[in-house]
């Protein structure tokens, strides 16, 4: 007779969702407001330093993000006119990376933005910046005229430009930005998962003595994709950031 | 062997049924779902770096705009994961 081994994979409301601590605060809003506070602590500490001395510690990642945030995000999509940006930009970045690192910090396990509240609200608040920027600095009636009649196209042509313009520019836009956040921290913290139950079952929970030694296989997958989770912590904070610099200049200066 | 279950054979129902069917129909939708953009990042990636290794003072921009494009590129990728987490567990 031949048996069939399986795998019991927790429902994803188990790895998801966690006890409240107290009525509507769980680890979630733990890890949202201890975000906000160490963004907060950094540069506050960086800024009590003496600027006239070599910058060291604190005052030195400080220096480096912003530096960061200026040439490599500013300076690429908005130009020299963009660097009034950089403060919403740093802690944007700063706040989506800190909730996404947590995603691999023993003892939280679990980026936050892999709910969909965080990158969702995130991605509502450049939706509504990218706006009203393009309204300010457009007026209301040149700011949707650019960017639902752009300029260079023949007039038949608006027919078929006007509504896909309304849907890629206006809905398409705050929804890739929220989805693509969420869905590739919620792909990470599922495949830690999947391999860390793996590794989990074989070595301690299984009672078969041969298949102990096999779970070295997940361990070194997930060790690996602990490292690859890092990765793709910054890389989502850095598009997530140069996405809404690039909303934002494209509203602010609209091709003529 | 309480997780490692051995799977008797036993009849299956029709809530059975409808699990079987939701979980290959959602592999099935990430697996497609991954084809396009996975070439389509291939692709991007493997023109950006011809571009560098052509100009390499031009690689700031190009990557830039190499990560706009791979970001747009994977959004297709993205939301057919989104819907095997909504066939597999909604």
């Amino acid at each position: 007779m031949s048996t069939v081994l399986a795998l019991d994979f927790p429902e994803i409301s188990e790895i998801l969702v966690w006890k409240d601590i107290f009525p509507g605060f769980n680890k979630i809003a733990v890890i949202t407001i201890l975000a906000v506070l160490l963004t907060l602590l950094v540069f506050f500490l960086a800024t009590r330093k003496d600027p006239m001395a070599a910058p060291k510690g604190v005052r030195n990642l400080a220096e480096v993000s912003v530096d960061f945030i200026d040439d490599g995000i500013v300076m690429q999509t908005m130009g020299r006119d963009g660097l009034g940006w950089t403060p919403f930009l740093l802690t944007l970045f700063f706040f989506i990376f800190l909730t996404n690192i947590t995603g691999i910090i023993p003892t939280f396990q679990m980026p936050a933005t892999a709910r969909m509240a965080e990158p969702l609200v995130l991605a509502l608040l450049v939706w509504v910046t990218f706006i009203v920027v393009g309204i300010k600095h457009q007026g209301p009636i040149g700011y949707f005229k650019s960017s639902l009649f752009p300029p260079g196209v023949p007039k038949a042509l608006y027919i078929l430009v006007t509504p896909i313009e309304l849907i890629s520019t206006f809905l398409v836009r705050p929804f890739s930005l929220a989805v693509r956040l969420f869905a590739n921290m919620l792909a990470g913290h599922i495949l830690l998962v999947t391999f860390a139950i793996l590794t989990h079952e074989l070595a301690v929970k299984s009672d078969v003595l041969l298949l102990k030694p096999v779970a070295l296989l997940p361990f070194i997958m997930l060790v690996f994709l602990t490292g690859f989770e890092v990765l793709v912590a910054f890389l989502q904070a850095y598009i997530f950031t140069i996405l809404a610099a690039v909303y934002i200049g494209g509203a602010a200066h609209p091709e003529h | 062997m309480e997780a490692i279950a051995i799977l008797a054979q036993e009849a299956v129902s029709a809530a059975d049924q409808k699990n079987i069917s939701a979980a290959a129909s959602a592999g099935f939708a990430y697996g497609l779902a991954a084809i396009g953009p996975g070439i389509g990042i291939g692709y991007l990636v493997g023109k950006s770096v011809e571009a560098m290794a052509r100009q390499p003072e031009a690689a700031g921009m190009v990557r830039t705009t190499m990560f706009l494009g791979i970001a747009f590129t994977e959004a297709l990728a993205l939301i057919g994961f989104v819907v095997f987490i909504l066939l597999k567990f909604a």
